[in-house]
């Protein structure tokens, strides 16, 4: 197991490579060059442009550019925004907590619910339970999310239950730490609702769908023939082989967790990655995105490394061959 | 001698959106005490339904319409779900068709072993593995303790048939019922599966009810033979009333149909017209379309079923020897 684990390991470090090349290789290829803002600048001075050129060695080829870059982010310098005039890295680590809270929940909340919804409607196949859960889920499915984010915010106007924006009140600095906790909290649930129904949707579908292909399995057939009560075949030997093809899911969602949700950010005035990196695109802050790229890669990486070892975990046909 | 089981018109239909589908049309036998009886038929007889009626395992759209399943004296169709987990793989054992996936892949051989013992059976943890390992020794596993580790990927077809007959016999069942077990195997393999089968039920004493569509694997087996053709059983006798002296037509062209070793025929003669669709098919014998014997009464009920000889019993109007 551990070999697997290490092996895996090392072939993700090349892949990581490439895939911070190929970042590297769109972003000289955009037309332009993050210089020229401050170049337009006139309270910038030369010395300090040929400074700034020295500094990420913008006067060498690209390769030497590429390693230089690369050079730094190993020494965790992300760059420098130009649009903040501050180091990248500091943008994000201030945004990091806004966004996980927001992607953390959701991804807990769709797919504890999903699951478990998955589950009751493939059980319940065809009742009534069923039936309301798939109109709902195919809605879902087909609501844009900012939409979703629109509506639940003409909601929160209306009814005055939500705070229509942000993440924290005004005089959340005078609030006690349990009283700061819930603050968040109520402003959580708007954002996370319309950034988890959707996925939650897809995932019910996808355990429901799971599940009922399994239970036609013929070992969960033997396992009744053998005597075994409802609960031992469901839960023992239909879930396990029936949860086996969602978790390459888990995988792709871990690696959105630190992307930030970009419409449902900027719906409702959410201070994390997402309206980070939607702004900085605009204003060709170009090392905010390369930074973004590459953290979404490693977390994609990651996530699929959680995918395979939890699969490994689950099956042994992964583990043993 | 006492019956261990007794079937009595057992229907069982399926409510599908294009109509009924009689899969078991008012099927009646009786099994004894170490008796091999074997069910024939093509697909779409009505084989498989029956049994799984028995084990009370059909499912949605299916339904058991009506019938009595009497099991040592005790009607188990009026068992509730709790009490039929009591009789599957305790009293009665099932065997499927397809041994590559009717294993569960994500758990070792030695788990869904011992599961079953545990399950039927008061006994320790280590009892249940002992019992397990003996249990995987007698269907001739080599190496059986190292085995029980195994998972059902690293086996073979034959041995993962193996292990299966090893989980139904190991709470020591009064019935096997063997669903077509040698089908998904090559030919050696399942000349040594019938062998193993057929000595574990001579040793354990156990009744068996042998469904195939192979008539060479249940002369081998069988003492009494079923013959099912469109849901009903058309004939029903022993081994050499029904192979040396069939009754029914369709059993006639059957035989004719595959090759002997015991008999030599010039050529193999098939039967004309297409097995019966099976959607609301109409009150009379299954077989008429195809019936090269048919009479005018055949186009007006079903015949039922009469005993021709001791123990011979023929679902037609004119069968074939007329009778004898």
């Amino acid at each position: 197991m551990l070999k697997y684990i290490g092996r895996r390991l090392i072939i993700s470090l090349p892949e990581l490579l490439i895939i911070s090349l190929m970042i590297f290789l769109i972003m000289y290829a955009a037309p332009g060059d993050f210089l020229d803002q401050y170049r337009l600048d006139p309270s910038v001075s030369p010395q300090r442009l040929k400074a700034m050129e020295e500094e990420f060695g913008l006067n060498k080829p690209a390769i030497v550019q590429y390693l230089t870059w690369l050079k730094n982010v190993l020494k965790g310098n992300l760059g420098y925004s130009f649009y903040y005039r501050r180091p990248v890295s500091t943008l994000i680590w201030e945004r990091v907590a806004a966004t996980l809270i927001l992607s953390l929940i959701s991804l807990a909340s769709s797919w504890i619910l999903g699951i478990a919804l998955g589950v009751f409607t493939a059980l319940k196949k065809y009742s009534i339970g069923d039936k309301i859960m798939t109109f709902l889920a195919f809605g879902f499915v087909a609501i844009p999310e900012f939409f979703l984010g629109l509506v639940l915010l003409y909601f929160a106007a209306k009814t005055g239950w939500f705070p229509i924006s942000g993440m924290k009140s005004v005089y959340y600095s005078s609030l006690s730490t349990w009283e700061r906790f819930k603050d968040i909290l109520w402003h959580l649930i708007l954002p996370a609702t319309a950034l988890s129904l959707g996925s939650f949707a897809g995932l019910m579908r996808y355990m429901r769908g799971s599940l009922l292909d399994v239970l036609n399995e013929d070992y969960v057939v033997f396992a009744r023939a053998k005597g075994m009560p409802e609960r031992v075949v469901i839960f023992k030997h239909a879930m396990r082989n029936a949860i086996n093809p969602m978790i390459t899911f888990l995988g792709f969602s871990i690696s959105g967790l630190l992307g930030g949700a970009l419409f449902v950010e900027n719906v409702f005035g959410w201070p994390g990655m997402g309206r980070l990196v939607y702004q900085a695109l605009i204003q060709q802050d170009m090392y905010i995105v390369m930074a973004s790229g590459l953290i979404s890669a490693v977390l994609l990486v990651a996530g699929n490394l959680v995918a395979d070892i939890l699969l490994a975990l689950v099956d042994p046909r992964v583990r043993l061959s | 001698m006492e019956n261990i089981l007794s079937v009595r018109n057992l229907s069982t239909y399926f409510y599908m959106d294009e109509g009924v589908v009689a899969a078991v049309d008012d099927v009646s036998f009786d099994l004894s005490p170490k008796e091999v009886l074997g069910i024939v038929g093509e697909t779409g007889s009505g084989k498989s339904v029956t049994v799984k009626s028995i084990m009370r395992l059909i499912k949605h759209p299916g339904k058991i319409v009506s019938g009595q399943i009497i099991y040592k004296g005790q009607d188990i169709m009026r068992f509730d779900e709790k009490e039929m987990y009591r009789i599957r793989g305790k009293e009665i054992s099932m065997v499927f068709q397809d041994p590559m996936t009717s294993l569960n892949p994500l758990y070792t051989i030695g788990d869904q072993l011992m599961e079953t013992i545990i399950q039927h059976q008061k006994v320790s943890k280590e009892e249940a593995y002992k019992r397990a390992v003996e249990m995987l020794g007698m269907v001739q596993i080599p190496e059986p303790e190292k085995r029980m580790k195994s998972y059902p990927f690293e086996f073979s077809g034959g041995m993962r048939q193996r292990v299966v007959i090893a989980i139904a016999l190991s709470c020591n069942p009064s019935i096997l019922i063997a669903d077509e077990p040698t089908t998904a195997l090559d030919v050696t393999i399942q000349a040594q599966i019938l062998d193993l089968m057929k000595d574990l039920q001579q040793r354990l004493g156990t009744a068996m009810i042998f469904i195939t569509h192979d008539l060479g694997v249940i002369a081998s087996m069988a003492h009494r033979i079923i013959v099912m053709y469109g849901g009903k059983q058309i004939e029903v006798g022993s081994s050499d009333d029904v192979f040396y002296n069939p009754a029914h037509p369709y059993t006639h062209m059957l035989l004719r149909s595959i090759p002997r070793i015991d008999r030599k025929i010039d050529r193999l003669e098939p039967i004309p017209g297409q097995p019966p669709r099976m959607i609301d098919i109409p009150k009379v014998c299954p077989f008429l379309p195809r019936c090269p014997r048919n009479v005018d009464e055949c186009n007006q009920k079903i015949p039922d079923m009469i005993e021709i000889s001791q123990g011979h019993f023929v679902r037609c109007f004119n069968p074939v020897g007329g009778g004898n």
